[in-house]
């Protein structure tokens, strides 16, 4: 472990909180809603692979592995949804999708 | 030396993401992100997690942000005057929650005594890949099917319908 574990924490934290500030404030945009998500599950992963190192367990390594392949099945299906509603509305502003009629 | 390295990428990974969050072009939005993620890989790498660090950069930099790229591209997004942008109004509600959120898990960290690192054995590949396909065998399972199900809900979402 070349550094506390704590800082690594700190760091996750800090990305984590940046991941939430995206999403809070482009609420209104598709694209940079899925990437403020994107932004917060670096940051798990990144206290995964902490962990795994502080206590010299390859757990934590296979988990941010999971996580990276859950990122790409839902980054694959958020996309198509994005791709269906741009051709429905021709918009990817979030306030035209807020009534749930097919 | 691996210190001064990992808080130099610490630094260049927040600094990146921050541009990102930012930007108001998504496409430019997206390159500062991959150069957050570059930053991160090498930061995994640092932290005794080769295989996470070449993931990463193949999987999140190379496939799903140039798929993020691919989308913006094809539905034609790349126009910010083109777009409702965030205002004051939208910014300090979002960074006076994360400031909170984020001096909470300050406050948490702070609280606790400074272990003092161990010199953990590192992690090789082989006790990984033992892990992965042993232990956690039925996890690698179940994520292959997810990754079926969001194919198949790709595919069905992105059919083109006659009307």
């Amino acid at each position: 472990m070349i550094v506390p574990f704590e800082h690594v924490l700190i760091l996750a934290g800090i990305l984590f909180a940046l991941g939430l500030v995206c999403i809070l404030v482009w609420r209104m945009n598709l694209i940079m809603l899925l990437i403020g998500i994107e932004i917060m599950l670096n940051a798990a992963m990144l206290a995964f692979v902490g962990g795994a190192a502080r206590w010299g367990m390859a757990d934590g390594q296979v988990f941010s592995l999971l996580i990276m392949a859950m990122t790409s099945a839902e980054v694959s299906l958020a996309l198509a949804m994005v791709v269906y509603l741009h051709r429905r509305k021709k918009t990817v502003a979030a306030d035209e999708f807020s009534e749930l009629k097919g | 030396m691996e210190q001064a390295i990992f808080y130099i990428l610490a630094a260049v990974t927040v600094v990146a993401t921050l541009f990102a969050i930012a930007e108001k072009h998504a496409v430019h939005a997206i390159v500062y992100l991959v150069t957050s993620f570059f930053a991160l890989s090498v930061i995994f790498f640092l932290l005794g997690a080769p295989v996470v660090a070449v993931f990463e950069v193949i999987i999140y930099a190379g496939a799903i942000m140039v798929l993020f790229l691919f989308v913006i591209m094809m539905l034609d997004l790349g126009h910010p005057e083109r777009a409702r942008l965030p205002g004051r109004r939208d910014w300090w509600p979002a960074l006076l929650l994360g400031a909170v959120t984020l001096a909470a898990a300050l406050t948490l960290f702070a609280a606790r005594a400074p272990a003092v690192a161990p010199a953990g054995k590192a992690i090789g590949v082989k006790e990984f890949a033992l892990a992965l396909f042993g232990k956690y065998g039925v996890a690698v399972e179940v994520i292959s099917m997810q990754l079926l199900f969001a194919l198949v809900g790709a595919l069905y979402l992105g059919k083109r319908r006659e009307k």
